[in-house]
């Protein structure tokens, strides 16, 4: 039980690229820390560097108020899941577990007493006398916990511990994780590339981009209100959609639609001419099916719908644009970066399933601008954050915003509200210093709504 | 379709005999002179041109014999000496170089590698009347350490070679874990890293044992009495029971005699090292 500080840490690996690059994050005590980003961000090195496994270069590492640069892995008194979660093979369960306790020179009585009860709350005591190879992933990863679990470690760390895993396992390990988490309170750093684990698992999730830490908010205001294009590209599921936004006669000019240009970026773009708005699926609607009283906010359009895919609780169509070349090369470098699947050349639009749009066809669809995202495409700055969170604080209590992510089945959407101010506190500029963030963590405090 | 179909298996039956046809003959081929040894170690020397392959008579006498000439019981007492010497010394040493060269970055990482293989192809001939020389002058002529050291130095590079494969299977992660479970650099070495090196180390002590168990170029060269001198080349100096036999029936009873234990050595530990090698995994 200790919070983890790091100040201006950086790694340099020997061929000088900065695989961590001045990252400044405050990891309360108890909190659940979720490092996201995609592969070769720098997680696991930041992760590394907290364990002691990889040498800081420079910045300090503080483990509940100690600095601990120079201290050995083993008297840091963490413990870790590695991805591959690392068992000794010619150790049973039971040993594997108890190895920790017998390096610290616990008694057996004791060493029995606590493997048992890990065994006991990981589901593992018929397996004590087993060895790892006779186990199958989800035991195994089980086993990795119960050596985690079984010594009062100051905090756990994770490296993507359940990316060796089929999809539905690693469903039920999330909310086992979550669970067990809740019950110790101990501080925990969870590193995955798997946006869907970071949304519903953590307190607050840092966002990483090549070293730099790009945002460390609640998963809901990242969600909501992502710092930068590389953020709001990185989170959601199916994706943001971005499209080519002309700036002409103080109007922003999108592929089917025009609106007025908002007062607050239009002092923020100078002479510039050609921004990207960032639009949610969701965000969209099949125009028919509006209410009456919320129509007058948005503005109705017509596209050629070009694919829909109907899938019951939920219906995409597909609506390809042309975009200008400068803006198609931005997105195509932020989706290689991003690892992403979906062709940005077409919007994703999520529909109500009993919408009657089709193929092929022509239809009408409906969108509240002020919805919109607009980022600058050189800084990837989003310039209408401020007023996002100035709507969001007006419209106060509103349960209006969907669930974030994907639609997982077992994945118990983030229903906690975060408490307005301490997610925006938390976050500052791109790129920069990500410090200074609540000293609790934003989420219900005794876990249960998350945990269900 | 349907004739390929049928046309198969026949000339699957043909594959399948021609290939236990040449199991067999290269069965024979390697046995035959094995075979022909313990029966001629079963002979009486008498009977030796009996132009049979097996004895007229079987006996146990040329056992006897070698096991009540001195020659032999010493040249075996020197050869399971020195070798078992010379492999434990040539094991740790290994392991410990393969480990800092499977795990560590240090400058020359390269160049010691390629000695290490320059040496262990290198002619040992070519050293043998030098050192023969050398250890007359520093008094390690016919002296245990005398043979011991050039076992060690002629074993140790193929040892490093198979023990730091074996070393960068093993996950890092493996130590890194004990480390973070609380190891020192020396428990997470030996704690988690050695025994999962075992079936390696084993397969290495084997290689290093045989390599001087059966060297005869240095036991002929490095000796000159009982002090040190090792079974093979004992077995040259034989002259059985009396002066006016010939020697060869207990030639090879003495021969068979140093073969059994290596035939057990091996089937005992090659249980341990694919038992070792399957009960691996770390990840499935
Ligand atoms: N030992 C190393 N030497 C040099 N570069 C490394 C080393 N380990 C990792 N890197 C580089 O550092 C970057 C971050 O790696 P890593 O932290 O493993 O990424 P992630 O866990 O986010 O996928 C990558 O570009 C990787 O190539
Ligand atoms: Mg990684």
């Amino acid at each position: 039980m200790a919070p983890i500080t790091m100040n201006h840490v950086t790694k340099v690996y020997g061929d000088g690229y900065p695989a961590v690059n001045d990252v400044s994050l405050d990891i309360a005590d108890g909190e659940f820390m979720i490092l996201v980003g995609p592969s070769g961000c720098g997680k696991s090195t930041l992760l590394r560097m907290i364990v002691g496994l990889e040498d800081i270069s420079s910045g300090d590492m503080l483990i509940g108020g100690e600095r601990v640069n120079e201290k050995a892995p083993r008297d840091r008194n963490l413990s870790m899941v590695f991805q591959n979660y690392a068992l000794y093979p010619h150790l049973t369960v039971y040993e594997n577990i108890a190895f920790p306790l017998r390096l610290k020179g616990v008694s057996d009585e004791e060493i029995k007493r606590r493997v048992e009860e890990a065994a006991t709350t990981l589901e593992l005591t018929e397996h004590l006398q087993r060895k790892p190879s006779q186990l199958s992933g989800g035991q195994r990863q089980r086993v990795a916990m119960g050596r985690a679990i079984v010594r009062q470690a100051s905090a756990f760390l994770f490296d993507e511990p359940l990316s060796n895993l089929d999809a539905k396992l690693r469903g039920q390990m999330r909310t086992e994780i979550l669970r067990l988490q809740r019950r110790l309170d101990t501080t925990t750093v969870y590193v995955t590339h798997d946006q869907t684990e970071a949304m519903t698992l953590g307190d607050r999730v840092a966002v990483m981009r090549k070293g730099v830490l790009q945002q460390v908010a609640s998963p809901r205001e990242l969600y909501e209100q992502p710092l930068n294009l590389f953020v709001a590209g990185f989170i959601g599921s199916p994706p943001m959609n971005f499209l080519p936004a002309a700036i002409e006669n103080n109007q922003v000019k999108l592929p089917f639609l025009s609106y007025p240009l908002p007062r607050e970026v239009a002092a923020q773009i100078g002479s510039s001419d050609l921004l990207i708005a960032g639009i949610r699926p969701e965000h969209f609607a099949d125009s028919s099916l509006v209410d009456e009283n919320k129509r007058d906010r948005g503005i109705t359009f017509e596209v050629k719908v070009d694919v829909t895919e109907w899938l019951g609780s939920q219906q995409y169509a597909y609506v390809p644009f042309e975009a200008p070349d400068e803006i198609t090369r931005h997105l195509a470098e932020l989706q290689q970066e991003l690892d992403s699947e979906h062709m940005r050349t077409q919007m994703i639009v999520s529909l109500d399933p009993a919408s009657r749009i089709r193929d092929g066809a022509k239809s009408e669809l409906w969108l509240d601008p002020s919805r919109v995202h607009l980022f600058d495409p050189r800084t990837g700055k989003n310039l209408t954050r401020e007023m996002t969170i100035a709507a969001q604080a007006a419209a106060a209590p509103a349960p209006a915003a969907p669930a974030p992510a994907a639609p997982a089945p077992a994945a118990p959407a983030p229903a906690a509200a975060a408490p307005a101010g301490a997610g925006s506190a938390s976050t500052s500029a791109a790129g920069a210093s990500a410090t200074g963030g609540p000293a609790e963590p934003p989420a219900a405090p005794d876990g249960s709504v998350r945990a269900t | 379709m349907t004739s390929t179909a049928t046309a198969a298996p026949p000339k699957q039956r043909r594959q399948r005999t021609i290939s236990i046809g040449g199991a067999i003959l290269i069965v024979i081929y390697t046995m035959l002179p094995i075979v022909w040894i313990l029966s001629l170690s079963l002979k009486s020397p008498g009977d030796l041109t009996n132009k049979k392959f097996l004895p007229s008579h079987w006996t146990l006498g040329n056992y006897r014999t070698v096991f009540k000439t001195s020659l032999f019981t010493d040249a075996l007492r020197n050869s399971i000496g020195i070798s078992l010497i010379a492999t434990v010394i040539g094991v740790v040493v290994a392991t410990f170089a393969a480990y800092a060269i499977a795990r560590l970055d240090f400058p020359g990482k390269r160049a010691i590698l390629s000695l290490a293989l320059a040496i262990a192809i290198f002619p040992q001939v070519a050293l043998l009347g030098s050192l023969f020389s050398m250890w007359r002058a520093v008094k390690l002529y016919d002296t245990w350490p005398g043979l011991i050291i050039p076992y060690v130095s002629f074993t140790l590079p193929l040892s490093i070679w198979v023990l730091s494969a074996f070393f960068r299977e093993i996950p890092w992660e493996m130590e890194q874990a004990a480390q973070v479970d609380g190891a020192t650099a020396w428990q997470a070495f030996t704690k988690a890293i050695v025994p999962l090196a075992a079936p390696g180390v084993f397969t290495t002590a084997i290689i290093a044992f045989f390599a001087a168990w059966q060297d005869f170029a240095f036991a002929i060269t490095l000796t000159s009495t009982n002090r040190a001198r090792t079974v093979p080349a004992a077995l040259a100096f034989f002259t059985g029971a009396s002066q006016f036999q010939q020697p060869t029936t207990a030639i090879a009873a003495g021969a068979i005699v140093v073969t059994v234990p290596i035939i057990i050595l091996v089937l005992v530990f090659q249980r341990r090292i694919v038992a070792g090698l399957t009960a691996g995994a770390v990840k499935g």
